[in-house]
């Protein structure tokens, strides 16, 4: 409090120079109805009067007006291709060579037959939970390749596409979902929950937008160290309701940080749609508020996904600011494997997007058009990527379970010794009453 | 979030001086404690006559040359030094540029820069959720909550996140390098939100280092170790020693082990347990014990709450048979529970008393009423003096 009358001090005494060196100005202040206060009002009319509130820049205005929120016809959704995968402007074709491109529709797809399997996996009882990315694979494929391969990413869940981007194989996201032993996070996580160090992606975890703060500042460290490195974060328009997500941005902006916030916004949050989220022009419109330059882009059209990235992270890094991308798309699918979206939501509503409006299907019109793929590549490739994920299916079902031990290490670097007696007390239960469990599914 | 902050630092100011006056007064010898034990309430009717008497430690001899220093000053070296050692180490959290509100970072942004030493919003999800970050690329972060009172805003980043980020990535991934400073403890007027010891709440997360110091040389050597262990670390600075604590304390870097009980004074009769302020209390506690009843006492400052030292703290009541222990936080679901549960399994054939807990009582924090609710030395007596007698 002392501080703050401190500078409170400081601004006045500010005030009293601009205002011609009147020394005597605080007095004046303390006793406001004083003759030399008023002489002094005497010599300004009020339209020479500048606002000197510390809290803001801006004019005076005389007529009482609200700021309206402009809902009605909001910021608008930048589009490279239409949906018959026509380039709309030509000046914003990124004219990516055709590997590239080629790349981007088998990732793509080989995320969507992943999903398809793994999903029934799930049906069957094989897994125990799992997320598509159905509708969204645009957004994660799009805005991958524009980064590089060593900025670091903060997910929520539903990017697994940006791993596949970055090579994260077949065996080691099966090997997650199924908690084998080949999992990297020894089978301590729900499936889903990705993770890869080399790869530069931090490990999901389900409190929705705790990665929010966390990325913005890994974004400022690497600011410090000149890494030249840019963060980027997802998450969906539900999760920007947190009060996680709001620390992040403002946080991010005033320590300047480059960091990409990247919004999918699929229209809901479980069952919540967004007009139950929100009721300004979605999440974009929130960025300017905090100082965040913004933009929203058609998450179907993987090309403005990625012309939006990429320029937002070459300026992330050079200006050391904040970019936030709010990507509109629609989640064709369930939440997860435990909610069906048929309660809230109709079929009719869902099946636009799958079959008029879909990432893939837009980007194999722009491919056909340009005459980099046919129906007999497509019949291929889909059977291909169907063995792969097969392939690695079975072998991660196959596989044992991690060692009963990694219940107890890592919850510290070094393993205290109380923790120490309740692994021996695990040990010794299982000697005696080990037919009770299921050890023979783990390692030893 | 806070905005008594200054008058709070004025106040402490103000309690600086009522605290040297009373050391004056009551400087050291037995003889004169006595007296004052005898001398009843005309003073403790005053509500800034401090509920306990701080004694310095020894000089340290084995970490360089000294200065005398006070609590906060002593938290300043150990960030001085930790910064001119650690090109990654940043500092931050609400107020901490001009030198933050009880003066701990006073000098740090000149040295070091704006960059390294820096004010953020003032929210404390964020501060810790972007120290979660900085700690992830692997640079050092020194996070600071205004109070411990602040800090709950926070949970969730500190309980699902920093605490769980090691064991959930399969130690891919961790925030090891992230420490968390906060005001912590009673101040004589601090009322329900500049009093709380929260302890407890974090004890039950597994993952997370939960440290408390009771004078400048250890708070700066725990401090240290807190900063450069793998672990996420909250570490908990009773506000009241601030000032009122002076000692004199290594220039030089040095640390004290984390999960270390200390045992200040033996004794055979009964066990004191207690950390922060409180280890004070029962210092006096243990020579009102010896004069009034001729009990001998073993005082334990358990320094780590999180994981703590059972080893040293059972030994002890090995020995001893009976044990007492106290703290400010509320009595239900306190530390001491979990402490009195453990040495009962432990210590069952050796105990001859039942587990004493003197701690607060299970109300919020008051403002006029804290003479009434701490746990204080005369409180504890009774316990030790019913216990001898069980």
């Amino acid at each position: 409090m002392a501080a703050v009358v401190g500078l409170l001090g400081r601004r006045w005494r500010g005030l009293g120079r601009s205002l011609g060196g009147c020394s005597s100005l605080t007095a004046a202040a303390r006793r406001p109805l004083s003759a030399s206060h008023a002489f002094r009002q005497q010599q300004f009319t009020s339209l020479d009067e500048k606002p000197q509130f510390p809290g803001a820049s801006a004019d005076f205005v005389d007529r009482l007006e609200f700021i309206q929120p402009n809902v009605i016809s909001g910021i608008p959704i930048y589009r490279v291709m239409d949906r018959q995968g026509q380039i709309v402007n030509p000046d914003e074709d990124p004219k990516l060579p055709k590997e590239m491109v080629l790349k981007f529709y088998q990732k793509m797809t080989l995320l969507n037959t992943m999903d398809r399997i793994l999903y029934e996996s799930q049906r069957q009882g094989r897994i125990s939970f799992y997320m598509t990315n159905y509708g969204e694979e645009g957004t994660h494929i799009g805005s991958a390749a524009a980064l590089e391969p060593d900025d670091l990413v903060f997910g929520q869940y539903r990017e697994a596409g940006v791993l596949m981007y970055r090579g994260f194989p077949l065996e080691l996201f099966m090997a997650q979902c199924y908690a084998s032993a080949n999992d990297v996070g020894k089978g301590r996580q729900m499936p889903v929950h990705y993770s890869c160090k080399d790869l530069h992606f931090v490990t999901i975890s389900s409190p929705l937008a705790t990665q929010i703060p966390q990325a913005a500042g890994a974004a400022y460290a690497y600011k410090v160290s000149q890494a030249d490195r840019a963060v980027i974060c997802y998450f969906g328009e539900g999760a920007a309701s947190e009060g996680d997500a709001h620390a992040g941005f403002n946080f991010s902006a005033t320590l300047e940080c480059p960091i990409i916030f990247f919004c999918r916004n699929n229209g809901y949050a479980i069952s919540t749609p967004t007009h139950e989220q929100y009721r300004g022009d979605g999440i974009a419109a929130r960025g300017p508020g905090y100082g965040i330059i913004s933009i929203r882009v058609d998450g179907n059209d993987v090309f403005a996904v990625y012309n939006a990235t990429k320029e937002a992270r070459r300026r992330a890094v050079a200006e050391n600011q904040p970019f936030l991308i709010e990507a509109m798309t629609y989640r064709i699918g369930h939440h997860s494997t435990s909610d069906d979206s048929s309660a809230y939501r109709s079929v009719d509503e869902v099946n636009y997007w799958d079959k008029q409006d879909h990432p893939i299907s837009r980007l194999r019109h722009y491919m056909v058009n340009k005459g980099w793929w046919d129906e007999d590549q497509e019949k291929a490739w889909r059977k291909q990527s169907r063995k792969r994920v097969m392939e690695a299916f079975e072998e991660a079902e196959r596989a044992l379970k991690p060692k009963v031990d990694y219940l107890f290490s890592d919850v510290y670097e070094e393993t205290p010794v109380s923790l120490q007696k309740q692994q021996e007390a695990l040990q010794r239960h299982l000697k005696m009453y080990g037919e009770h469990y299921p050890i023979d599914h783990f390692e030893k | 979030m806070d905005v008594c902050a200054g008058s709070v630092r004025g106040e402490l100011a103000e309690r600086r001086k009522m605290a040297a006056v009373v050391r004056l007064l009551f400087r050291g010898t037995v003889g004169r404690s006595r007296a004052r034990l005898a001398r009843p309430a005309a003073t403790a009717a005053r509500r800034s006559v401090a509920h306990f008497t701080f004694v310095p430690d020894p000089d340290p001899t084995q970490h360089g040359p000294t200065q005398k220093m006070n609590l906060f000053q002593s938290i300043t070296s150990g960030l001085d030094n930790i910064l001119a050692k650690d090109p990654t180490a940043v500092i931050f959290g609400e107020d901490v540029a001009f030198g933050g509100v009880f003066r701990c970072t006073v000098g740090l942004r000149d040295k070091y820069g704006k960059e390294r030493v820096f004010n953020t919003p003032l929210c404390e999800q964020g501060i810790v959720g972007f120290g979660i970050g900085i700690a992830v690329t692997g640079a050092t972060a020194i996070a600071e909550i205004q109070f411990a009172d602040y800090i709950f805003p926070a949970f969730d980043q500190i309980v699902n996140e920093a605490a769980k980020y090691r064991y959930r990535s399969g130690n891919l991934f961790d925030c090891g390098s992230l420490t968390i400073r906060a005001p912590w403890g009673c101040v004589g007027h601090g009322a329900l939100y500049h009093s709380q010891s929260p302890e407890a709440f974090f004890s039950h997360i597994p993952g997370i280092k939960v440290v408390i110091p009771r004078s400048p040389i250890q708070a700066k050597g725990l401090l240290l170790s807190c900063i450069e262990d793998k672990n996420p670390c909250i570490f908990f600075e009773p506000k009241i020693l601030y000032r009122a604590a002076v000692e004199q304390v290594p220039v030089e870097a040095y640390q004290i082990p984390l999960s270390q009980a200390e045992v200040l004074q033996e004794g055979n009769d009964v066990t004191l347990v207690a950390w922060g302020t409180q280890v004070h209390v029962m210092k006096e506690v243990a020579s009102m014990a010896q004069e009034k009843l001729g009990v001998s006492c073993d005082v334990i400052d358990l320094r780590t709450i999180l994981p703590w030292d059972a080893e040293t703290v059972c030994k002890s009541v090995v020995k001893t048979g009976r044990l007492l222990i106290s703290h400010e936080a509320p009595i239900t679901g306190g530390f001491a529970a979990e402490i009195s549960s453990t040495v009962q399994e432990e210590c069952f054939l050796n105990l001859e008393a039942p587990i004493s807990r003197v701690c607060g009582y299970d109300t919020p924090f008051p403002h006029i009423f804290e003479p009434f609710y701490i746990p204080d030395k005369w409180k504890c007596f009774d316990a030790v003096r019913k216990m001898i007698n069980y």
